[in-house]
């Protein structure tokens, strides 16, 4: 009970600096997660498009996806030095496994019949991607987006060893000083923006199924 | 002039042969009903009118154009088809299945769009309501019937046709029959149509085209092919009527 206790003074008597760090917070992951949201999506129809290239582009992916965070923090350092930047390249590189497959998963996925009645009536190749394909991958590519939101906001936690901003400062504060209040504040921040995120988009994803009669 | 012609086609997958020297001259208005054992060929026939598959030898020419030399997505636009488990778009409502085809041409503004849904619904049987519900709220027969609707909403002259009534009960399958007759009746359309039931190739077709291992086993009306069967497998095909 005191050790609540004590947090919530944290948060009190601190409000403005951690209303800083998680601002700092939420724009380095919201900048990975905007462009590994975008060029995730994009690599995923393109690999869907040209099978060829899948298997490659997935392992290389995988291969990224299995570097232990704080390591592929570390690798950057040599190239983008210390500081924000390192931080969005590495959250990106992480954001971008879930994204890629699932967009790939989603779309080769589809019935094919679907897709031959779409071909067989004359659509275009960029017809079926835009009108059959892509509505048809939405929720597949909505769940990687989720777990993807939400593991990039928490491994955003570690970023702070590399010295960005955001709520992993007061986490490693809270390390070195032997506070585990301070610890734990930040930590639960982190914990609470996640899933606040993650209830966002699941409320975005059951209104688009139900628009669509999708259960 | 024919509407569909093959002119010795042959198709092969890899070593084996589907189809082979394979040919056929459908009239403007006639109904072909090809029948045979699965594999014999008969969904390569159809597939081939709209080029989703091409020949390896010889040509298929669409109203007298190879369909190999023509734009191709301009001449599936104009040519119904209708496949097996209907393929309707599970994330568009009937409306939107429908004016599918149109819209890939934006031939339909919206306020059109509505009546000739309207219009076509009625067509195939179905009531107005059905527009804005969505396909998984549909039963099988109700389905297929939307899948003919969105057929012939682009106002083809010639019907591909799939085992189009293959997943639907005898009831159902009969009217759906029936209405198909009456329509190719009074749009004039020229239907290719693919079974395995032979009572439904009777029904359907002005002609049966029976197939064999890629081959045409017999190519009559149903009457001639009731009372001449050409061979044994022909025969045994019809016994069973």
């Amino acid at each position: 009970m005191e050790f609540i206790g004590s947090i919530f003074t944290l948060y009190w008597e601190r409000a403005d600096w951690f209303l800083g760090l998680l601002g700092t917070h939420m724009l380095l992951s919201g900048i990975a997660i905007g462009i590994a949201g975008v060029a995730g999506l994009g690599i995923g129809v393109l690999i869907s498009e040209f099978r060829k290239a899948a298997p490659v582009v997935i392992g290389i992916c995988n291969v990224c996806y299995t570097i232990p965070s704080i390591s592929l923090f570390g690798l950057l350092i040599p190239f983008l030095g210390i500081g924000n930047p390192t931080a969005v390249t590495a959250l990106t590189i992480y954001a971008m496994m879930p994204m890629v497959r699932n967009t790939y998963t989603g779309i080769t996925g589809i019935d094919r019949d679907i897709l031959e009645a779409a071909r067989g009536m004359g659509s275009t190749r960029w017809q079926i991607l835009w009108r059959v394909k892509l509505p048809l991958a939405v929720s597949v590519i909505l769940t990687g987006l989720r777990s993807m939101v939400v593991m990039t906001i928490a491994v955003g936690g570690i970023a702070s060893f590399v010295g960005a901003g955001g709520l992993g400062v007061a986490i490693y504060r809270g390390i070195t000083m032997y506070d585990p209040a301070m610890t734990f504040a930040g930590s639960l921040l982190i914990a609470a923006f996640a899933l606040l995120a993650d209830l966002l988009l699941g409320f975005a994803e059951k209104i688009y199924k139900k628009k669509r009669r999708m259960f | 002039m024919a509407a569909i012609e093959f002119r010795g086609v042959t198709k092969r997958y890899g070593e084996s042969v589907v189809l082979r020297d394979f040919s056929l001259s459908v009239e403007p208005g006639e109904r072909i009903a090809m029948i045979g054992r699965s594999g014999c060929g008969k969904t390569t026939v159809l597939k081939m009118v709209n080029a989703l598959l091409s020949p390896d030898e010889g040509q298929v020419l669409v109203n007298g154009e190879n369909v190999l030399q023509t734009n191709q997505i301009l001449l599936r636009r104009q040519i119904g088809y209708v496949i097996q488990n209907v393929g309707l778009f599970p994330h568009l409502n009937i409306e939107k299945n429908i004016a599918y085809v149109p819209s890939l041409s934006r031939a339909w503004p919206k306020p059109q769009r509505q009546q000739e849904v309207a219009r076509l619904l009625a067509l195939v049987g179905l009531e107005g309501n059905m527009a804005k519900r969505y396909p998984s709220e549909l039963s099988g027969g109700q389905k297929q019937r939307v899948g003919i609707a969105r057929a012939l909403a682009a106002q083809p002259k010639i019907l591909l046709m799939d085992e189009p009534f293959g997943a639907v009960d005898e009831i159902t399958r009969r009217s759906l029959q029936e209405e198909l007759l009456r329509l190719s009746g009074e749009l004039s359309l020229t239907v290719l149509f693919v079974t395995h039931d032979i009572r439904e190739a009777m029904k359907i077709g002005s002609r049966v085209l029976v197939m064999d291992a890629g081959e045409i086993s017999q190519l009559a009306s149903p009457e001639e092919i009731l009372q001449s069967p050409a061979n044994a497998f022909v025969r045994e095909l019809v016994c069973g009527i």
